[in-house]
């Protein structure tokens, strides 16, 4: 039985100043489970994830986490709310003007009476765990895109939250550090009683954790069910994305004549030799 | 009749659309800072980064003041003897110098050269964090943005505007006295006992307070205007720089309105 809080989304429509990015959403991510959600670039997966954690207000519609309705929760009981979220974003969003371990420890520090030196040993524990053990004393601007990104994964696993929202955990990494990170999204899950929400373009790696499965597109819910539910589905859209297929065109795309070099305005056939 | 009507109050609509713009801007900041204020005394964790803030906005600020200072000392010296020396009364240069300088002139140049210098660089950092979703982190994370980022810089700002305004004066009147006194003759016994003459304490606490409201205001709207860089036309880096351009040129724009303000109120 678990205890961890599912998330309700009822007639979401979310979007920006008005207008609609996707609309009309009844979705139940389960408590304790490992939730993918999956869609084109820019079908607004972050928008959503945005608006679960109240970053933004829905055009429409209520969001519910562990029963509770997140806009209309008070203040306070919010902030109990997200001091039991784990947050990793897109772009890893860590502070410039910190170091990793500092950009790590800072919740920590900011809502525990631990002491210095076990918030260090939480913290060297924690960028261990993303591999990033040897970078402790780096800025953020001097970390790899990938790095950055384990690193806001160590940062929003710090505080052991009970709900964890990923958006694209693994884009930028390669093969061998996604397997290991999806390896570790699976561990957590064994490990801690967490509801996960992965935001994911990476077939190979939803085939391989999910437990349930959330595909938008198309400016709405396309799909929710078991990867195995999934896999039946004979909805075209859905094919495509799954079979990892391009749009079929029948006129060539590729119209334009290339650029003629004699036009630039630096000689370069004369300057390398050429012709 | 009516299109009569309509074209007379046209410009009255847009002259009450930009009033009630102004308004709600005016508003918005005022609740802005008052919120900066509360959260500057929440927990020990803000003694600390008011430190840094004091160390970048004061510290740093010093040798450009104290440049500055001399220099506007230096001038007003010099020209106030040519003047004051054309009646023979160039035994009043250093109330001249004093007064110019306390009342007026140190308030003002310290803020504006703090808007260029820590000003900017305020709304610049939190536009930037704005735009990288640092702040959206920060909230997640339950540190509310207001709290870590604006209510340390407001602190630092009520503490150091006033002092590096002292720093001004205390320069600047060493200035006069080099130019007027050193260089070009003047009585040094005159000079300094007309500087101490000509300075009441109203005048020292006028200066003061000045110093204080222009390190509000100016630590308000650079911040404000930065906090907010993501709700103005241009979202990204363009935003950034526009929004710090906005925030030093309304600044100084306000620094030498409430100038005129406070100065007509005080003496
Ligand atoms: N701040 C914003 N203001 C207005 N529109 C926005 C904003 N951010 C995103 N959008 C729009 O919302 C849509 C969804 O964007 P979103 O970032 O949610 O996509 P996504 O599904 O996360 O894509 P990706 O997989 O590439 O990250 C896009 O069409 C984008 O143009
Ligand atoms: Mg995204």
């Amino acid at each position: 039985m678990t205890t961890a809080p599912g998330i309700e989304l009822k007639n979401l429509t979310v979007g920006y100043s008005g207008n609609p990015v996707v609309s009309d959403m009844n979705i139940e991510i389960p408590g304790g489970k490992l939730t993918m959600v999956v869609g084109g670039s820019g079908c607004g997966k972050s928008t959503l994830l945005k608006h679960i954690l109240r970053l933004n207000a829905p055009i429409e519609g209520s969001i519910r986490i562990g029963g509770h309705d997140v806009f209309s929760l008070s203040g306070k009981a919010f902030r109990c709310l997200r001091q039991r979220m784990g947050v990793l974003f897109q772009d890893g969003a860590l502070l410039g003007s910190l170091r990793l371990v500092d950009n790590v420890a800072l919740p920590l520090r900011e809502h525990t009476s631990l002491k210095e030196s076990r918030i260090r040993d939480i913290v060297r524990h924690k960028l261990e765990l993303v591999g990033l053990g040897h970078a402790l004393d780096l800025y953020p601007n001097e970390l790899s895109g990938g790095m950055r990104k384990r690193a806001g994964l160590a940062r929003a696993l710090v505080m052991d939250p009970q709900v964890l929202f990923c958006d694209e955990p693994t884009s930028g990494l390669d093969p061998v550090m996604s397997a290991e990170l999806d390896q570790l999204l699976l561990e957590m899950m064994g490990h801690f009683d967490m509801t996960m929400v992965v935001v994911t373009h990476d077939l190979a790696s939803m085939r391989s954790i999910a437990d349930y499965v959330v595909v938008l597109g198309d400016g709405r819910c396309l799909f929710q069910g078991t990867v195995e539910e999934l896999e039946k589905q004979q909805d075209p859209y859905l094919r495509r994305f799954l079979d990892r297929k391009a749009h079929e065109r029948d006129t060539p795309r590729l119209t334009m004549p290339p650029i003629d070099r004699t036009k630039m305005k630096l000689n370069c056939t004369q300057l390398l030799d050429e012709g | 009749m009516s299109r009569v009507l309509e074209g007379v109050a046209t410009p009255f609509n847009a002259l009450g659309t930009v009033c009630l713009h102004v308004l709600e801007e005016m508003g918005a900041l005022f609740i802005f800072f008052l919120d900066s204020v509360r959260l500057m005394f929440a927990g020990w964790g803000q003694f600390a980064k008011t430190v840094r803030q004091i160390y970048f906005i004061g510290f740093q600020s010093i040798s450009v003041i104290a440049l500055i200072g001399l220099f506007t000392g230096m001038v007003m010296g010099m020209q106030l003897y040519f003047a004051l020396s054309v009646f023979g009364a160039d035994g009043f240069l250093g109330t001249g110098v004093a007064l110019s300088m306390v009342r007026e002139l140190a308030p003002v140049l310290t803020a504006i050269m703090l808007t260029g210098r820590a000003g900017s660089a305020m709304t610049a950092e939190i536009g930037v964090m704005r735009i990288s979703e640092q702040i959206d982190a920060l909230t997640i994370m339950d540190i509310n943005p207001m709290r870590y980022l604006v209510a340390p810089k407001m602190a630092a700002s009520i503490i150091s505007f006033p002092i590096l305004t002292a720093l001004f004066n205390l320069i600047a009147i060493t200035g006069g006295w080099l130019t007027g006194v050193k260089l070009l003759g003047a009585n040094a016994g005159v000079y300094w006992y007309r500087v101490e003459a000509a300075l009441s304490w109203d005048d020292i606490y006028g200066g003061f307070l000045k110093a204080l409201m222009f390190g509000v205001l100016v630590c308000t709207i650079c911040c404000y205007e930065g906090y907010y860089t993501h709700t103005r036309g241009h979202a990204g880096p363009e935003g950034v720089s526009q929004s710090t351009t906005n925030a030093v040129v309304k600044s100084c724009v306000i620094i030498l309105m409430a100038d005129y303000i406070l100065t007509s109120l005080l003496w």
